[in-house]
């Protein structure tokens, strides 16, 4: 039963393995760029979940081909992805171009760097008061 | 008439295109002739789209003449109808705040560019607003995310940790934007359809189904992300006090507004087979959550020094009022929520412009100690800034009392004193943080001679304009509170 699942629903086990994948990179790295790499496969296993969806097994391509009760799959899920991609591909651009500007701006694209940066920045200039924020809650 | 028959469609395609236009032309100054009528354009249109709803009540608008459920639809009814508006005549304002002020904080080679973009953060808010397709409206939240990341990038010319802001904005807001992908991806799994009103009278025939239940959590999460609801805010105090004075009015009035109206959309509007788990949501999770945001908001508030940072918190505080209205589950909640949805974008816009004409003023960053007697050098910004200060804590005869006083009239339908004295106690504490302001701005000596001699008039026109509007809301109004009770008619039914 199990081996049946596991089986049959083998690209879905892959989509959550890659959506947990995705988002760990995201919250455990520290390197700007990897973040955006973990973000990238996070989006890709929505990707993969939606053409799944779609997949009819046994469908073709949704062509009329004039022969009766032929398969089809359902063509929407994968245009919906064809703009999600273009979206992903966006969003990834302008992390990329703020990545370059951070690294301009601040000499490193390493949180815990910046972090350490920002409380001196804050202290020295303006003084924000991010630890006094921190501990009133 | 061709152009009013496509209202809705051009609403969103007007500026789009201008952005187009607008990268192209040479000059900062014919760039921001163009954006400001192009966004007239669009208040006119507003104005035209809210009487034809208040005639014929809803408006169903289907693209390329493909009919609903299977083309795109963007949906009207009065709802969204006064939020459109809203989005329309806060965009006209904060454009024309724009002139002085955005020309002040970036290079002046990048102001048609910031336009371009700006124009584009106003037209994916018209469409995520009207939009009554599920992947539509993902499409129009990635726009307004990228545009709105961009803008607040801008930033980095006065300080460059907007850049960081932008990043995290751009990190957070992707995950939140993914995560709603997935649940329309369940919904569609379940339902077969994208159309929202499909998908409820599908819903309605199958019945309790796990798979759209999973499919609508997601969706939630996702839009709370957007929308600055508590546990996932931590984006937003740093994206509104590193943006330009001008990307902060604008984003702070509208940007979260029109996600929370489509949070209450996907509460109300969809739930309906499943009112056991949406009550138990709305009163185990929403309602703690909107409390503990009130008085995280405010406290942090209270402790914080750096203004635009401080009425980000406040923001946070505000919208938990809102998210409170909405998790009392009754006709009045959803119509105060929806009362100060409006009153919060105008005040709270109003705020941000004043606090950028002062840091205009004074060459720095507007903070608890630079601010000494500011009040003084520019009396006419402040006297908007105060009264805005007082509609916040909801002080009568602002429109800020309306909300109160409508939200406690909903609690008390209700029938819970606790949460009375609880809204009561956290509007006591917002007063703690406007008088710290007051006290530093009005009462302390100025310590520096301003920067530029006086306020420059362009700059507190708009300001005053939204504290005008604030002021005629609280003693005419009828207009919003009648704009509430038909937003909550339309999502739940007349009562």
């Amino acid at each position: 039963m199990s081996i049946n699942l596991i089986v049959l629903y083998w690209n879905y086990i892959i989509v959550i393995m890659l959506m947990m994948a995705g988002l760990y990179i995201i919250i455990s790295n520290q390197n700007f760029i990897k973040k955006l790499v973990g973000l990238s496969i996070f989006q890709s296993s929505v990707f993969i979940f939606y053409i799944s969806l779609g997949k009819v097994s046994g469908g073709t391509a949704p062509i009329l081909t004039g022969i009766e009760d032929t398969v089809y799959s359902n063509p929407l899920p994968h245009v919906l992805i064809l703009t999600a991609i273009v979206v992903g591909v966006a969003t990834n651009a302008l992390g990329l171009a703020l990545v370059v500007r951070i690294q301009e701006a601040f000499k490193s694209i390493e949180e815990h760097k910046l972090l350490a940066l920002k409380k001196e920045d804050g202290l020295k200039d303006i003084q924000i008061e991010d630890s006094k924020e921190d501990s009133a809650v | 008439m061709l152009i009013l028959d496509n209202i809705p469609a051009l609403l969103v395609a007007i500026p789009l295109l201008a952005s187009a236009v607008v990268s192209l032309l040479p000059s900062a100054r014919i760039a921001w002739g163009f954006a400001f009528f192009t966004t007239l354009i669009c208040l006119y249109m507003a104005v035209e789209l809210v009487g034809i709803i208040s005639s014929t009540q809803a408006l169903s608008y289907a693209f390329g003449g493909w009919e609903p459920p299977w083309g795109i639809v963007f949906v009207l009814d009065s709802a969204n109808v006064y939020l459109v508006l809203l989005v329309a005549f806060v965009s006209v304002i904060a454009t024309l705040y724009a002139y002085t002020m955005l020309a002040r904080e970036i290079a002046v080679e990048d102001l048609p560019k910031a336009y371009a973009v700006w124009l584009l953060a106003i037209a994916s808010l018209f469409g995520l607003a009207m939009t009554g397709d599920a992947f539509n409206l993902f499409v129009f939240l990635e726009i307004s995310a990228l545009s709105s990341i961009t803008l607040i990038a801008l930033g980095a010319g006065q300080d460059r940790r907007a850049l960081l802001a932008a990043y995290n904005y751009l990190i957070i807001g992707a995950i939140g934007a993914t995560f709603y992908v997935i649940g329309v991806g369940y919904l569609y799994a379940a339902t077969g359809s994208l159309n929202l009103i499909d998908i409820t009278d599908r819903l309605n025939e199958l019945g309790t189904n796990q798979a759209a239940i999973t499919g609508l959590a997601f969706m939630l999460a996702g839009i709370m992300v957007k929308a600055g609801v508590f546990p996932v805010h931590i984006w937003l105090p740093a994206a509104y006090s590193f943006a330009p004075s001008a990307v902060s009015s604008l984003l702070a009035a509208v940007a979260t507004k029109v996600a929370i109206y489509y949070f209450a959309r996907l509460l109300f509007g969809i739930f309906i087979d499943i009112t056991q788990l949406v009550d138990f949501f709305l009163l185990y999770i929403l309602m703690p959550v909107s409390v503990l945001a009130i008085f995280y908001g405010t406290i942090a508030a209270i402790y914080q020094s750096d203004f635009k940072r401080l009425f980000a918190l406040s923001s946070i505080a505000q919208i938990g009022y809102i998210t409170f209205a909405f998790s009392l589950n009754s006709h009045s909640g959803i119509s105060a929520g929806f009362i100060h949805i409006i009153n919060h974008a105008l005040i709270k816009g109003a705020l941000f412009m004043a606090v950028g004409i002062f840091a205009l003023g004074i060459g720095s960053r507007a903070t608890m100690s630079s601010m000494q007697g500011v009040g003084r050098q520019m009396p006419i910004t402040f006297a908007g800034f105060v009264l805005a200060g007082l509609a916040l804590i909801g002080v009568p005869l602002t429109a800020g009392f309306i909300s109160k006083l409508y939200l406690f009239k909903a609690i008390f339908e209700t029938g819970n004193g606790f949460y009375v004295a609880l809204i009561a106690l956290s509007s006591v504490l917002s007063v703690l943080y406007l008088w710290k302001i007051f006290e530093v701005m009005w009462l302390k000596e100025p310590v520096q001679p301003l920067k530029s001699d006086k306020e420059p008039a362009s700059a507190y026109l708009p300001v005053w304009l939204m504290v005008g509007v604030i002021m005629i809301f609280g003693v005419y109004s009828g207009e919003v509170i009648s704009s509430g009770i038909g937003a909550a008619n339309a999502l739940i039914g007349a009562r």
